[in-house]
């Protein structure tokens, strides 16, 4: 299944963004394979619709789950019916690599 | 006046089915089938099934109750016509948006919602704990209030306040001057 994480920048030590839409970067992340990709946000400067543009990109890339700090009114009835898995964490000190060490962590 | 928009219909429980289809001689299979909105699906589903009145099932759409009933008369007209006619039905398509209850997670405090409405939730997608709970009106979901744009209005100060949906105007009363409130822009 693939992962989508907002992050704030292309390390593993970056911070969760807590925007969806105008994040700085997704984080995709693929748990059969163990892969991770970092991709620039290209919504990021859009005056409005970030939201819908992020979603297009991240279901074109078949992603499965979204973990983030916030998501807009406009996403959550899209992805609903996208059957996407949305997960908020409210926690400002969380990384990536730790939110994805969690992650794997649970499958074991 | 312009006519007033079609509010989104918040459907909580899709479907299983695509739609359902007659059985035994003189069939008019494949043959114009009747669509059935999933709203009315929905409006069918909170009434019949989980036997709620028209009243609260329209809040649960985020409809009004006139409106609820149309929509549940409409279902319950293109299900007759099914039955007398044999005709197959097909579940798709009307204005609606699919909408998940969030719960929250008290090992890790993550918010999550549930995607796959018709499965219950084992546990918690990021730290796999079992120990969850619903989440609150007041967490997450208070971003979810869709705006109508309509609004009551008071006829003595005119203090506007936000029209719910399922609620009439003139049961509202002012929060300043407790006269009964009117829908803004309507002349009467």
């Amino acid at each position: 299944m693939k992962i989508a994480i907002t992050s704030r920048g292309n390390t593993p030590d970056a911070l969760l963004d807590q925007r969806f839409g105008r994040c700085n970067y997704f984080v995709v992340h693929d748990s059969q394979t163990g892969s991770i990709e970092y991709i620039p946000n290209p919504g990021k400067v859009l005056e409005e619709g970030a939201g819908p543009a992020a979603v297009e990109l991240l279901s074109s890339r078949k992603v499965m789950m979204i973990i983030s700090g916030e998501f807009g009114i406009k996403i959550k009835p899209i992805l609903d019916s996208l059957n996407v898995q949305l997960i908020i964490i409210k926690d400002r000190e969380r990384t990536v690599g730790g939110i994805i060490q969690m992650l794997n962590h649970k499958k074991l | 006046m312009s006519p007033n928009l079609k509010r989104p219909r918040k459907i909580l429980n899709p479907p299983l089915v695509k739609g359902f289809k007659p059985y035994g001689p003189a069939l008019s299979q494949g043959r114009d089938a009747i669509m059935m909105h999933f709203e009315e699906y929905e409006a069918l589903r909170l009434c019949d099934y989980d036997m709620l009145n028209h009243h609260d099932a329209s809040q649960e759409m985020g409809v009004s109750r006139p409106t609820f009933t149309r929509i549940y008369a409409s279902a319950r007209k293109k299900i007759a016509r099914a039955f007398v006619e044999g005709k197959q039905i097909t579940l798709e398509g009307g204005k609606v948006y699919f909408d998940s209850d969030w719960y929250h997670c008290l090992d890790c405090g993550c918010y999550f919602n549930n995607p796959e409405m018709s499965l219950p939730v084992t546990d918690c997608p990021l730290c796999g704990h079992n120990s969850f709970t619903r989440a609150m009106p007041t967490s997450p979901l208070d971003s979810e209030e869709i705006s109508t744009g309509d609004y009551c209005i008071c006829p003595g100060c005119g203090k506007e306040i936000e029209h719910i949906p399922g609620i009439p105007c003139n049961a509202e009363y002012c929060p300043v001057c407790q006269t009964r409130m009117r829908r803004k822009g309507n002349p009467s």
